[in-house]
């Protein structure tokens, strides 16, 4: 291909201008898959960009600390979703890691078999599933038969979308503590119960982290079970047997409604969204350094 | 094998009829071998031929795998620790075992490490001193002394494998089981653990598995050696006084191994 | 290999009574998982059963959406559904194979690295800012700078015709692309990394270009794990509710434009469960989020049995 051809040859062989032909076409497709990428990495520049840019405009001490101000009374801010944003997550994150946990540990340990396998068969399953179908489930059974909206319920549903990841992070993280460990710690006459919780799991526990900052950052931003979960509030609330506001929810009422007002604040929502996402995936890759780096050594 | 039903009868560990499988292979056959008291007896022979099995049965350890069998008895101060009801956890206190490649908890300091199965319920003060006296009989106290916060993985291999020795012997086992202990070790290091396991005896019963024959020459006062059959399943050939084995081995495959016809 | 009998099967494990009440809970705590996912299931379907009752498998291709004289059909948000699913994954495809072949065989590392780490932030931006982002800036851009491009081109074809309004399903077909590709592009860089590298010598030394090289040798070979990723794209699509709902306009009409509102399964719950009023509104409502559960769980075990067979035993 890259021979030296006289030009005379050139024109002798049939092949070389098609062999140009190729050439073109080789670096069109090139460019073309160059520009895929580029376009793929730039729409997150543009989105970025408009959020920083339109969302900045609303920060303020006022937006993240006070209420919202009805229509025609200009400020207010969305500290109460910023608060049941906190409390809900919290409580998922306290229903979300024991079971997620146990379950891993479960099959870490009893790793074959026909149940084992069906656990991971329903993980795999509920990893699919639509928030909003989560959030029905969450409605049909928490918030219907108590008659009310709840943060309670919306915990509970954002448990459900953090579940499937740590449950397959706590199995891999725990099954890649090395053999060796694990039968040291049993040859020294440990029971399994103090072998796993005091050695194992704390050997896996950076893996684990990453997985739950990972799951905190997928739900921070999750809005559709919200909408007949915790409904939303107007209000200060910290009880969680009581509807809530949610940042996530503002962000989508505010954006929806007519008012260029409460549109500003929803860029300004969207900001704060989007720099938690931010803040907690750093971490997370953090974390899976040091993970990783624990591990070799 | 009279020198062996002798053994038996006055070890503090002895196995009787031992087979393991892992699944339906049998990978060690009818092993019946006493190991003596405070004594180091070595386990030499070939790849394969089910030494560290035969080692991992003896405190329990071999069940961990998944399809992980046994068969006959293996007796501690005249008990078989397979009984029913028997618990695992309990024999593998009095037992302890030194892994092939040194394997500290990496998520505990040095000192943690040291007490992970010291006994509850000790004091601080109390439990310093314990720490002192088994990191003293691994030879590493000097060299830890000052660094007992610190992260174990931070320490050479050498000295990693002496902290795991220190740490099953805080547990104040009868017996320490060692399986290769110097493999993944220099020479220098070698040879101090090889210094430690003569002075460990005063206290331990030591049975240690070792590719090195010479290292079972130098270290051990009795030596078994096993060798796979055609069917693979691993075979106790001969026991005898280290020094006897060695030179005036009674069974031809014996004496074909120790002068380097295979293996 | 001898076949015994061996006296002990399966040496117990958990004897001493710390051993046995963690088996208890770990066992308990994999159950109760197990429960709440089954749960899930049978109250979607407690949920539901009186619309299925009610309406049958007409409920699935009728057209109906009216709340007032409680008459529901499905057909309307099924369209929807499919054809913003099909827009996305069409674009997504595109775009997320072509990026990724870049990512995979002909991007320096240096460009690489940060390209690829760009993309997957793509993946983590939350649902609602992607459709802040549609509403305020993609619709107007649709309605002002796409739109009337694509009608002046291919106004004939009633896919193009009609009025733009911004929202509708072009803008929710654009919006759900954006959101897929990161899974498109990262899934189908891994595979087309794991081709062996001899099959690209084996084929550069007969004299191809790289380029050639890779669309006819590796993506090729890679053909079955790509599709596997697009599936599973196409799934996360599906089931994709708060962005879609913010875009495509919220109306249940069957629209042979790609310009016209819509709505999906996934949007109309989004929109109208809390105010539906009868119990037959909110069990239709439910019906809906059944459909979308089964249409969901096929599509994604599909596509992870692709992946699966592509690379071996790793989980997605």
């Amino acid at each position: 291909m890259t021979a030296t051809t006289s030009p005379s040859e050139r024109e002798l062989l049939p092949r070389y201008r098609s062999l140009r032909r190729r050439r073109i076409f080789a670096s069109l497709g090139t460019t073309l898959a160059l520009c895929c990428a580029g376009l793929a990495a730039g729409v997150l520049l543009v989105i970025l960009a408009y959020v920083v840019v339109q969302g900045a405009r609303a920060i303020n001490w006022n937006f993240l600390t006070q209420l919202p101000h009805p229509i025609g009374v200009p400020g207010g801010g969305v500290g109460n979703g910023i608060l049941g944003t906190l409390i809900i997550i919290g409580l998922a994150t306290a229903m979300a890691v024991p079971l997620g946990l146990l379950t891993g540990i479960y099959l870490a340990l009893f790793g074959r078999g026909p149940i084992p396998e069906g656990l991971r068969f329903l993980s795999d399953v509920l990893s699919g599933v639509p928030s909003i179908a989560i959030g029905l489930f969450a409605y049909a059974v928490l918030v219907a038969p108590l008659k009310h909206f709840s943060a309670f319920s919306a915990s509970f549903a954002f448990m459900m979308l953090m579940l499937p990841l740590l449950v397959r992070t706590s199995e891999q993280a725990i099954r890649s503590v090395p053999q060796t460990v694990r039968e040291g710690a049993l040859a020294l006459g440990m029971s399994n119960f103090r072998a796993t919780m005091y050695i194992v799991l704390p050997t896996a526990m950076p893996a684990i982290i990453t997985a739950l900052l990972l799951a905190i950052a997928r739900v921070v931003g999750e809005t559709a079970p919200l909408l007949f979960t915790a409904f939303g509030s107007q209000f200060w609330q910290a009880n969680p047997n009581q509807p809530m506001a949610v940042l996530a929810l503002q962000v989508f009422t505010y954006a929806i409604s007519p008012y260029p007002e409460w549109q500003t604040q929803a860029w300004g929502g969207a900001l704060l969204l989007i720099l938690a996402v931010l803040i907690l995936s750093l971490g997370a890759r953090l974390m899976l350094r040091r993970a990783t780096r624990d591990l070799e050594a | 094998m009279t020198a062996a039903m002798a053994a038996l009868a006055e070890s503090v560990l002895a196995a009787d009829d031992l087979s393991a499988y892992y699944g339906s292979n049998k990978a060690v056959g009818n092993v019946t071998i006493g190991f003596r008291r405070k004594a180091v007896t070595a386990l030499i022979g070939p790849s394969g031929c089910g030494k560290t099995t035969m080692l991992r049965c003896l405190n329990r350890i071999h069940e961990v795998a998944f399809d992980a069998q046994v068969e006959g008895r293996v007796l501690l101060d005249g008990q078989d620790i397979y009984a029913a009801g028997i618990d695992p956890m309990s024999i593998r206190r009095r037992i302890g075992m030194v892994f092939q490649r040194p394997n500290p908890f990496p998520t505990l300091s040095i000192l943690d490490n040291t007490l992970a199965c010291a006994g509850r319920g000790v004091g601080r003060r109390e439990k310093l001193e314990v720490a002192e006296r088994a990191l003293r009989s691994a030879a590493l106290w000097d060299e830890v002394k000052d660094k007992l916060k610190t992260s174990p993985l931070r320490l050479s291999g050498g000295q990693q494998q002496r902290l795991c020795i220190a740490r099953a012997v805080a547990a104040q086992p009868d017996v320490l089981l060692m399986d290769e202990p110097t493999a993944s070790l220099d020479p220098i290091a070698t040879a101090v653990i090889e210094e430690l396991m003569s002075s460990l005896t005063e206290e331990f019963t030591i049975v240690a598995v070792t590719h090195n024959m010479q290292q079972a020459a130098r270290v051990s006062d009795c030596t078994a050696f096993m060798l796979a059959d055609e069917t693979g399943v691993g075979r106790l050939i001969e026991v005898d006084e280290t020094a006897k084995l060695f030179t005036k081995p009674s069974d031809r495959r014996t004496e074909d191994y120790i002068t380097g016809r295979f293996g | 290999m001898q076949q015994l009998e061996p006296r002990f099967r399966r040496v117990a494990r958990f004897v001493s009574p710390a051993d046995r009440g963690f088996a208890a809970v770990v066992y308990g705590g994999s159950i109760l998982f197990a429960l709440l996912i089954i749960a899930l299931f049978v109250e979607l379907v407690l949920g539901s059963w009186p619309s299925i009752v009610h309406f049958g498998p007409s409920f699935i291709w009728k057209s109906a959406w009216d709340p007032v004289a409680n008459k529901f059909g499905a057909l309307p948000m099924i369209y929807g559904t499919v054809v913003t699913s099909l827009i996305a994954i069409v674009l997504a495809s595109f775009v997320g194979i072509m990026a990724a072949v870049f990512l995979a065989d002909f991007a320096p590392r240096w460009l690489a690295t940060p390209l690829s780490f760009m993309i997957e932030l793509l993946a983590a931006v939350p649902s609602v800012v992607y459709g802040l982002w549609g509403l305020f800036v993609l619709s107007p851009f649709v309605r002002t700078a796409i739109g009337p491009v694509l009608q002046k081109f291919l106004g004939w074809t009633p896919l193009f015709s009609g009025p733009i309004y911004g929202v509708g399903l072009l803008t929710a077909g654009i919006i759900l692309a954006l959101m897929i590709v990161p899974t498109v592009t990262a899934i189908s860089r891994d595979v087309i990394a794991a081709i062996p590298r001899d099959l690209r010598e084996a084929s550069m030394a007969l004299g191809t270009t790289r380029w050639e090289t890779a669309i006819r040798v590796v993506l090729p070979a890679a053909r079955v794990g790509i599709f596997g990723a697009c599936v599973l794209a196409l799934g996360r699509a599906l089931g994709e509710t708060i962005a879609v709902t913010m875009v495509i306009g919220n109306r249940p009409e069957i629209s042979s434009s790609l310009f016209a509102p819509s709505y999906t399964l996934a949007s109309v719950i989004a929109n109208e469960f809390t105010e539906a009023t009868t119990s037959i509104y909110i069990s239709a409502l439910i019906e809906l989020g059944l459909i979308l559960f089964f249409v969901s769980i096929v599509v994604n075990a599909l596509a992870r049995l692709m992946i699966w067979s592509v690379r071996g035993s790793e989980r997605t």
